[in-house]
């Protein structure tokens, strides 16, 4: 019970912190909003997926992509934390080990919660519309937000491991780039060439792209049917990802906060 | 005793504060200081030993002890993007306060800090000194029964160490029990029953401020001349005053000797140097500092390992 407690405490700090820093602000709405523009109206013409609209096509790509880096605050808020000294104050209080994490992973769902609102906003003006049935959009959402509640905890063990917020973001952007580019987020895992076309399937970036795109009935009518098995099971191969995720690094990111160390 | 690898930052010190009373921990930059503070604190294990901090034992129970203690830290623990009363609700909430309790808590000790400029805007705006207050403050939301202060004034403006240790003095009057680090003899003396001196990471010596000052003698007798060569034949007057270890850089010209009669011994020496007729580039008479204390204690400098 306290746990909870303290991880609403916490998480009601890290939700002040959105309206005080300007970089939060840029990167949970301005740069998601920007992503669906740009790529609407840059490439949205300028690539053919047959039997559909490419901008249909990769908004799934976009909202996947957007809640993974969302992850990074929890990894960069606690690196802050620690070179702030923070931490230590934390670990002085008679509070719960896990709210610290805990509260900040709780704090990344409501950031992406928000950036995913902007997102659905700006696809539905230009163009975008849910073709399923309101649940599957709404298990399609829940997906994008559980996954990267998941990735939370990986990004988490980063920032308590290294010295400063910078490397956090540094280190995200070298693994997340190609993680999230080498899938089918923004275009068909079949187009891509041999080595990359089967990470791209082994990716759970796929998949999650895959099962929110299919619940948001955007792939196109001429796709065929995915040969690899974690594209046939997209659904399950996620929440499976996801759970992994959850139960390998909360554990590892209690433990490291644990010891977080004097400088 | 605690290692950090080849360092042994703790080795052997054992403190004991009788509650409602102040214990300093005198020393200089790499002396233990905050390793003895973060074992106490159970933010660090020890290797080896054992502690109780308000009758609870920091290895069986910690979050025992993290419910009797406030700490302060070296170097101020704020959120700077929270105003001061968000940033002590949240370390009220987190001692287990209700929200209203620790807020209403928080504004009685932004107007006791007389911080109430920083209530409602975030600290990023205000000075290290106006933090380094709103931090202690936050030691203070949940009144514990021991207080830690590592360093509080380091790096403070006269006026707000001045400020501070007065909110230090009004905790213990209501009884709290406060360990406190510093490097200032003259912060131990204003606000410690007891002083503990330690360096290398154990204690070389204990007694209340007027004990440590009598062992150092009362004053001392600073003299700056110019060069290695008057700086020697000063060495040879002052010596006939010095009533302990004397400290000389010759390159700089500088010698420092504690005296039992300040003034007496300050005639004799000018006397003598104008006798031998060496300038004095300055010469003055003071209380005496930590690397005094040290001096004495140990025979070599304290600020010789400040520098590393
Ligand atoms: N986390 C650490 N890792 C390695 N060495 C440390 C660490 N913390 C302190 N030390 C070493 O332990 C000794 C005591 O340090 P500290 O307790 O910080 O001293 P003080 O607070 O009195 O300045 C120093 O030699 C310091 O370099
Ligand atoms: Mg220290």
């Amino acid at each position: 019970m306290s746990m909870l407690r303290d991880a609403a405490t916490i998480a009601r700090r890290n939700m002040i912190r959105i309206r005080r820093v300007p970089d939060v602000m840029v990167f949970v709405v301005v740069q998601p909003l920007m992503f669906v523009l740009l790529f609407a109206y840059v490439f949205g013409g300028s690539i053919d997926i047959p039997g559909g609209s490419y901008r249909e096509f990769l908004i799934a790509g976009i909202f996947a992509q957007t809640v993974v880096f969302g992850a990074t605050f929890t990894g960069s808020g606690l690196a802050e934390d620690m070179q702030k000294g923070l931490i230590n104050r934390f670990r002085s209080l008679p509070m719960s080990r896990s709210a610290v994490v805990a509260g900040r992973t709780v704090s990344d769902v409501v950031y992406n919660a928000l950036s995913i609102i902007v997102m659905s906003l700006a696809g539905l003006a230009v163009g975008w519309r849910i073709r399923g049935s309101i649940l599957d959009a709404v298990v399609a959402y829940a997906l994008l937000l559980f996954f990267s509640y998941a990735f939370s905890w990986v990004m988490a063990c980063v920032g308590l491991l290294v010295p400063t917020p910078e490397v956090v973001n540094n280190a995200t952007f070298v693994i997340l780039f190609p993680m999230t580019f080498i899938a089918n987020t923004f275009v068909p895992s079949e187009s891509l060439p041999g080595a990359l076309k089967t990470i791209a399937e082994w990716n759970p970036v796929s998949t999650l792209t895959h099962a929110v795109r299919v619940r948001f009935g955007n792939l196109p009518a001429q796709t065929p049917e995915p040969t690899a098995w974690p594209l046939q099971n997209a659904m399950l191969y996620s929440l499976i990802w996801a759970v992994v995720l959850i139960m390998v690094f909360a554990p590892i990111a209690t433990r490291l906060y644990q010891r977080a160390g004097s400088r | 005793m605690k290692r950090y690898g080849e360092v042994t930052a703790l080795d052997g010190l054992d403190l004991d504060v009788p509650g409602g009373t102040v214990l300093g921990l005198l020393g200089p930059n790499g002396a233990g200081k905050t390793t003895a503070v973060s074992i106490l604190t159970t933010l660090t294990r020890p290797d080896a030993g054992t502690a109780m901090v308000a009758g609870v034992d920091v290895l069986a129970d910690p979050r025992g002890v993290r419910a009797r203690i406030g700490l302060s830290g070296q170097y101020a623990a704020v959120d700077e993007h929270l105003t001061a009363t968000e940033n002590l609700e949240m370390i009220g909430c987190l001692y287990g306060m209700s929200r209203r309790d620790a807020r209403r808590r928080g504004l009685e000790l932004l107007d006791q800090f007389r911080l109430m400029e920083a209530a409602d805007r975030p600290l990023k705006t205000f000075s290290g000194g106006m933090r380094r207050r709103i931090d202690l403050a936050g030691a203070l939301v949940a009144d514990p029964p021991v207080l830690f202060l590592d360093e509080p004034t380091t790096g403070l403006d006269p006026r707000s160490r001045g400020e501070l240790w007065e909110a230090i003095r009004d905790r213990v009057q209501r009884g709290t029990t406060v360990l406190l680090t510093t490097q200032y003899l003259e912060e131990a003396d204003q606000l410690a029953d007891e002083i503990v001196v330690i360096d290398h990471g154990h204690a070389i010596a204990k007694g209340t401020s007027e004990e440590l000052k009598r062992r150092v003698g009362g004053e001392h007798l600073d003299v700056h001349v110019n060069g290695a060569d008057d700086a020697r034949r000063t060495e040879s007057i002052m010596n006939k005053v010095a009533t302990g270890p004397m400290r000389v850089h010759h390159d700089e010209g500088e010698v420092s000797a504690p005296v039992a009669n300040g003034v007496e011994a300050l005639s004799i020496v000018l006397r003598e140097l104008e006798e031998q007729r060496i300038a004095i580039v300055d010469i003055g008479l003071r209380r005496p500092t930590l690397d005094d204390v040290f001096m004495e204690l140990t025979g070599h400098e304290a600020s010789a390992e400040a520098s590393q």
